[in-house]
């Protein structure tokens, strides 16, 4: 029976990013359910054409900088490959953003409100970066 | 019996060894062995880790010169 993990990325650091990643792209690999809500300033490396160099916090994402990283971007897009991971916007930014899901990373999944997330993630685990 | 596939993530750092792993298994039939080098060092206690979680097979595990090879069977 696999567990849903349901992870919550709200902060725009490189840091963030990077450990929210790397969950769900190595639990997804394992076979959990795995969900990723994306919202407040996490949400714009998602957004078409945005830089994926997100600013760092500290020490560790500067080293996290250097090659042989696998870049957060990728991770979860292979969370999603093999995985079946779920990208889920949050509708709420979008609708701040004025932007609709056309304008997102084709891996990214449909616009979701906190009502369906809530309840999709009724007794899993929640990881919040 | 099938040849050994080798997987070398050298020096990728953790998941990027095991994300590569499993691409590769992915791609694998059952039955197939795979061999992972990686010089990540969590690499010899987590991937194993991930391989029995899963249901796959570890044959061997070992370091060599400050390189985890881990050959897996690919078993479903």
């Amino acid at each position: 029976m696999p567990q849903k993990i349901n992870i919550v990325c709200v902060t725009g650091s490189r840091e963030k990013l990077q450990m929210a990643a790397m969950i769900a792209s190595v639990a997804a690999a394992t076979g959990e359910e795995v969900s990723v809500f994306l919202s407040m300033n996490a949400l714009t490396y998602f957004v078409k054409g945005h830089t994926d160099d997100a600013p760092v916090e500290g020490e560790m994402g500067e080293l996290m900088g250097q090659k042989g990283v696998p870049p957060f971007k990728q991770l979860f897009q292979q969370a999603v490959d093999l995985g079946d991971a779920k990208l889920l916007p949050c509708s709420m930014a979008l609708d701040l953003m004025k932007i609709t899901k056309e304008d997102l990373d084709p891996e990214v999944g449909p616009p979701t409100g906190l009502t369906r997330f809530l309840s999709d993630a009724e007794g899993g685990q929640m990881f919040t970066f | 019996m099938s040849d050994t596939k080798i997987v070398d993530a050298r020096d990728t750092f953790c998941p990027g060894p095991l994300m590569e792993l499993i691409t590769h298994m992915k791609q694998s039939n059952v039955g197939d062995t795979l061999e992972l080098l990686s010089t990540d060092e969590g690499s010899g206690a987590d991937v194993p880790e991930w391989v029995n979680k899963v249901g796959h097979e570890i044959i061997s595990n070992e370091k060599i010169d400050g390189v985890w090879h881990i050959k897996i069977r690919k078993v479903k």
